[in-house]
């Protein structure tokens, strides 16, 4: 069993704990991503708009979700909480 | 109703102005700008007596505000006289653009955009920076504040018309913490800097522009800061600002060229009537390519100036949608300008190749080479693969 699949058996991480370790691994942020609050600025922190395209794709892989278009734009992805949001959003649709 | 359609404006008609006169003093002086790669300031003299660098300032004021379908006809028709003039009015209107969408708020600001009307200033751009790589989303140098006041340097690798702009709209970092995509833009006067020319500008073509290197120091006021984070005046407005009005001269490059291949094809039919030459199937055929484009970027600045300034407008000229709309009108314009003023010069023959006859194809040839460059082609079409790895393309 890989480390994503893990994850998602494990029922009690929360969406901002899997968006974080998306982060980690995609972000490329200027500081470490457990040093960020939920509602911190991810563009502030150095998120570049190439690097919130692999966070996207990463993303849609480890929740099984697509994005639909009008929800890639920067404002979606200004932070773990504008994230974790986002994925509910879809997940409820 | 609105004012406009009530008021007449007193100064309507700026595009009749540049197609009737402004272009042909452009014209005139062209050959002079390329030999020498010098300023054309005839032709911004001119430009200045229409009030056209205050076209895109908002009319309350004092500006026509004028949106991107009227301005970028303005610089396809200047583009027909001088590529390089046309260029610096659209790196011009760039820079107001980005004043006057994002600083409306700011007293200062507003203040600033009367006088750019009052003044006809004209207003540069410094985007570049060594280390940067052409990366205009990160910077190196940062904003250095002392209280109500702030120094800031800059390494530019270029400042297009750096020593005859007025004022200069710079790029850098928020602050000396901040990561090199967290970016505002400073707007700095004449007075509050120095420049120290790193470079020369003897480049193959867009020689009028005048872009060397320049190191650059400077001290000013925080008001001069403008509100807000780059990334978003430069999605909302530099980007699709820059794509479609240089899109918009590098038509009226292809089409200036194109006429000249057409008289060279009258003459040939003027010869012997009755038989179309065969160039002028060839004509034809650079014809319909000059039209693609053309739709091209009147479509896509017609989409820009109907988004108005509601919330969820200005998120979408943030999404992954606009980004690859406007990534697609530079890639594709900038490539076909260059094939159609290739195909002109076929028809055109030796006599286009001449650089001392009339119909010479020569300069619009080395000038239109600049637009797959100029923000490369390849670093643009790399970007947008990667925003086609998400994009569903289901609007």
């Amino acid at each position: 069993m890989d480390a994503a699949s893990a994850r998602r058996e494990d029922l009690h991480a929360s969406a901002q704990e899997r968006v974080r370790s998306v982060l980690n691994a995609h972000g490329r942020l200027g500081r470490r991503v457990d040093e960020l609050a939920d509602g911190d600025d991810l563009y502030a922190a150095g998120m570049t708009s190439l690097a919130s395209v692999n966070v996207m794709l990463a993303l849609e892989s480890e929740f099984d979700i697509e994005f639909p278009d009008q929800m890639l734009n920067r404002s979606v992805f200004a932070s773990i909480d504008a994230i974790a949001a986002a994925i509910e959003r879809i997940q409820k649709a | 109703m609105q004012e406009s359609a009530v008021i007449p404006d007193p100064r309507s008609g700026l595009l009749d102005d540049i197609r009737t006169s402004i272009v042909g003093i452009a014209a005139k002086h062209a050959e002079d700008v390329d030999a020498r790669a010098r300023f054309p300031e005839e032709t911004f003299a001119a430009l200045r007596d229409s009030k056209a660098l205050s076209a895109a300032v908002p009319r309350e004021l004092g500006g026509r505000g004028l949106g991107l379908r009227e301005l970028s006809a303005h610089c396809a028709a200047l583009a027909h006289g001088c590529s390089s003039s046309a260029m610096i009015l659209a790196m011009h209107h760039i820079q107001v653009g980005c004043i006057a969408r994002h600083g409306m708020h700011s007293a200062y600001f507003r203040d600033f955009l009367r006088r750019i009307d009052r003044d006809q200033l004209l207003i540069g751009s410094v985007t570049s920076e060594v280390g940067t790589f052409g990366d205009t989303r990160s910077s190196v140098t940062c904003v250095e504040r002392q209280g109500e006041r702030f120094n800031l340097t800059k390494d530019a690798t270029t400042i297009s018309y750096g020593k005859e702009a007025d004022a200069l709209l710079v790029t850098c970092r928020r602050a000396e913490d901040s990561p090199a995509s967290d970016q505002v833009l400073v707007l700095l006067h004449k007075s509050d800097y120095r420049l120290q020319q790193t470079s020369g500008w003897d480049t193959l073509g867009m020689r009028g522009t005048c872009s060397p290197g320049f190191k650059m120091t400077s001290s000013g006021s925080i008001d001069q800061i403008l509100p807000g984070s780059f990334a978003d005046s430069s999605a909302q407005t530099m980007v699709p600002y820059s794509h479609i009005l240089w899109s918009s001269l590098w038509y009226g490059i292809a089409s200036a060229a194109v006429a000249r291949a057409a008289s060279h094809v009258r003459g040939e039919a003027r010869k012997r009537p009755g038989s179309v030459p065969a160039s002028a199937t060839h004509l034809a055929k650079v014809a319909a390519q000059l039209q693609s484009v053309r739709h091209n970027w009147q479509a896509v600045a017609s989409e820009f100036d109907a988004l108005g300034a509601s919330e969820a407008d200005m998120q979408a000229l943030l999404g992954i949608g606009w980004a690859l709309k406007l990534n697609n009108l530079k890639v594709g314009v900038s490539e076909s300008a260059a094939q159609i003023v290739h195909q002109a010069l076929q028809i055109a023959g030796i006599l286009g190749y001449k650089n001392d006859s009339p119909l010479s194809i020569g300069r619009f040839y080395r000038d239109v080479l600049s637009a797959a460059l100029m923000i490369s082609n390849e670093r643009i079409a790399s970007k947008s693969a990667s925003m086609l790895l998400v994009f569903k393309d289901d609007a």
